[in-house]
């Protein structure tokens, strides 16, 4: 049992602590501060992976309480990557806020640190009602990112999010007890035991569990028709929070694949009474993401859509319910991650460049930096649409590679092609509006330091490395979802777990 | 007993919904509130209905099962805190928008009860 494990969950909620109390120092001591936790936690992200990538399941039983009794944080290959994939989003992000992009106020360091605290856990926990407490944590965190700056716009939005999130909240723990009155237990593995040797009069109660779950995780997924929450939040926050917030959604999926495939799942893949639900609302999804990105009228509101269609599209890689398909979405998951983060920072920037006419669609003055923030603009949308040579493109291609019947591929290749187009449509739309249908002088407000775009150049350098490095990090995705889809070995490793022998018992042996 | 619990967790989960789906704030937030309350009240009863144990386990033949219990105190601590939270928001929503509606704007008002009234003057 290594402490390391629980390092990504203490490591956060320290500084954020720390960040509180030293409120007074002035910000360079909090952005210093911040941004070092957030390098250290992508150091431990990527030891972390290392040791998953071999392959055994690393058990960490708080307080010593052997499972199914006491809570235990488990890291497997899945949990390993959910972390990297957090902590370089976050510091890339961080490093971005602390570029002088983190007012007004000093809150939103504190704030990011306790929502990577909550992230952190709900990757780490093997306890579905301790994932409930993470993802509380997560979400009050949340509350409080999303309201920075103030405003009406952020008050407004604010208020749905919240609300929704709260009846999500009540959902969840309705269906956490429904299972736990069922099965008697909380650990997700040994969960998967028991519903896999349940009686049949039982069944339907835990089915019920399941599906609502499943509303819960899509509330948070941001699956149609529980979306519409997504534009106007993400299109209220400030840039850096809007980027912290596209892991949000992939947190449900993670969710999703997590608690299903391992609760429900223990013959390989999704459970099939989820499955009549996954293809249609995939298709929903995926189309309604779409033709928002054709409708909006703002940039943030059209990377905003942008985050739908890619949690369209990973739900179809879902719903193929296959380990290849999963491993391929895990590798879309990481790039369209990093690339909606890239592309809300980068509309951020364009947006104080332009004066009164903001980020809207629209005729405006020209761009201050209009050459270099219009070729990252290029170069993120021909990732975001799926184009060669960047990380899109070898994450759709692989994903349409793992279908299985023809009847698969009818829906899926034309679903997933004709999403592209209209996105292409839509990006080139509002990139030559903002970038060349320009009028008037160029006001030079609000130019960007070198860091901000930095930052923007080194998210789409990690998706240029996605791409280039495409064969081990797919490698790594596929043995993921091997592991996902083989849970017994997870139940083994909770059935074979001892605990530490403490010292009173060996004071009892050897008096 | 069992029936009088799960037509009490009803009728609370009913009346929370409605709230719930209501326009002003407050009407939701108290909405939420029942809500949790008969959440709690679920978590609480999924540990089974028995009558006569002690709660403490060692001092009797039998006992309830202690998880729901701590279950409970957790829903109901962060239940709590969110309720607070979304007070404090809905009335920050209130100055900032200038009104409790949950949009944020006043709905818009046909204009024929106005312009009935305007003739009349006439």
């Amino acid at each position: 049992m290594s402490h390391l494990l629980i390092l990504p969950i203490l490591l956060p909620l320290l500084t954020g602590i720390l960040l509180l109390l030293c409120a007074r120092w002035g910000m360079r001591w909090a952005r210093a501060l911040s941004v070092g936790s957030a390098a250290l936690l992508l150091v431990l992200s990527l030891v972390l992976l290392r040791r998953a990538d071999g392959g055994i399941l690393e058990l960490y039983a708080l307080g010593n309480w052997s499972p199914p009794f006491g809570i235990v944080l488990v890291l497997d290959r899945l949990a390993a990557l959910m972390l990297v994939m957090t902590s370089t989003l976050a510091l890339l992000c961080l490093i971005y806020a602390a570029s002088g992009r983190d007012g007004p106020g000093d809150s939103l360091h504190p704030l990011t640190h306790f929502l990577l605290m909550g992230l952190n856990g709900a990757f780490l926990t093997g306890d579905l009602f301790n994932l409930f407490v993470f993802f509380e944590v997560l979400l009050i965190a949340s509350y409080g990112m999303l309201l920075h700056g103030g405003g009406p716009e952020r008050a407004r939005a604010g208020l749905h999010y919240v609300i929704l999130n709260l009846a999500g909240s009540a959902l969840f723990l309705i269906s956490v007890s429904l299972l736990y009155g069922v099965l008697g237990t909380l650990n997700m593995a040994d969960m998967g035991r028991k519903v896999a040797s349940l009686d049949a009069a039982d069944l339907p109660l835990v089915h019920t569990g399941g599906l609502l779950l499943f509303l819960v995780f899509g509330l948070k997924a941001a699956i149609a028709p529980l979306y519409f929450w997504l534009p106007s939040a993400y299109a209220a926050a400030t840039g850096p929070v809007a980027a912290l917030f596209a892991v949000m959604t992939k947190v449900g999926i993670y969710t999703l694949v997590r608690v299903y495939c391992q609760v429900f799942g223990l013959d390989g893949g999704l459970p099939e009474f989820l499955q009549p639900w996954l293809w249609p609302l995939a298709l929903i999804t995926l189309a309604l993401g779409v033709v928002g990105t054709l409708a909006a009228r703002q940039l943030r509101q059209q990377v905003a859509y942008l985050v739908v269609v890619s949690v369209g599209t990973l739900m179809l890689g879902l719903a193929l319910n296959s380990a290849a398909a999963l491993g391929a979405s895990l590798y879309y998951l990481l790039h369209s991650t990093w690339i909606c983060a890239a592309l809300f920072l980068l509309a951020d920037v364009v947006r104080s460049q332009r004066g009164p006419a903001e980020d809207s669609i629209v005729q405006g003055p020209p761009l201050a930096q209009s050459a270099i923030l219009g070729l990252m603009f290029f170069a993120a949308g021909v990732s975001v649409v799926g184009m060669p040579p960047l990380s899109g493109f070898i994450g759709k291609i692989a994903l349409m590679q793992t279908v299985d019947s023809t009847a698969q591929a009818m829906v899926l290749w034309p679903a997933l092609l004709l999403a592209g187009l209209f996105t292409i449509t839509a990006l080139s739309r509002s990139g030559s509006t903002l970038f060349w249908r320009t009028q008037g002088a160029v006001t030079g407000a609000g130019r960007a330091g070198a860091v901000p775009l930095l930052v923007i150049a080194a998210f789409i350098a990690l998706s240029l490395g996605l791409s280039l490095g495409g064969h081990s990090v797919m490698a790594y995705t596929r043995a993921t979802a091997e592991q996902i889809f083989h849970p017994q070995a997870y139940v083994q490793a909770i059935q074979d777990f001892r605990p530490l022998p403490s010292p009173h018992d060996a004071q009892e042996v050897h008096p | 007993m069992e029936i009088l619990v799960a037509a009490v967790i009803a009728v609370m989960t009913s009346c929370g919904v409605y709230l719930m789906l209501r326009s002003r704030t407050f009407p939701v937030i108290v909405g939420l509130t029942l809500l949790s309350y008969a959440v709690n009240l679920f978590i609480f009863v999924m540990g089974r209905l028995s009558t006569g144990n002690p709660a403490v386990i060692g001092s009797g033949e039998s006992y309830p099962d202690p998880v729901p219990q701590a279950l409970v105190l957790t829903a109901i601590v962060i239940g709590f805190a969110m309720t607070a939270f979304v007070l404090v928001l809905s009335l920050r929503a209130r100055a900032e928008l200038g009104n409790d509606h949950v949009d944020g704007r006043e709905p818009v008002r046909s204009a024929k009860p106005a312009d009935a009234d305007g003739e009349k003057r006439k």
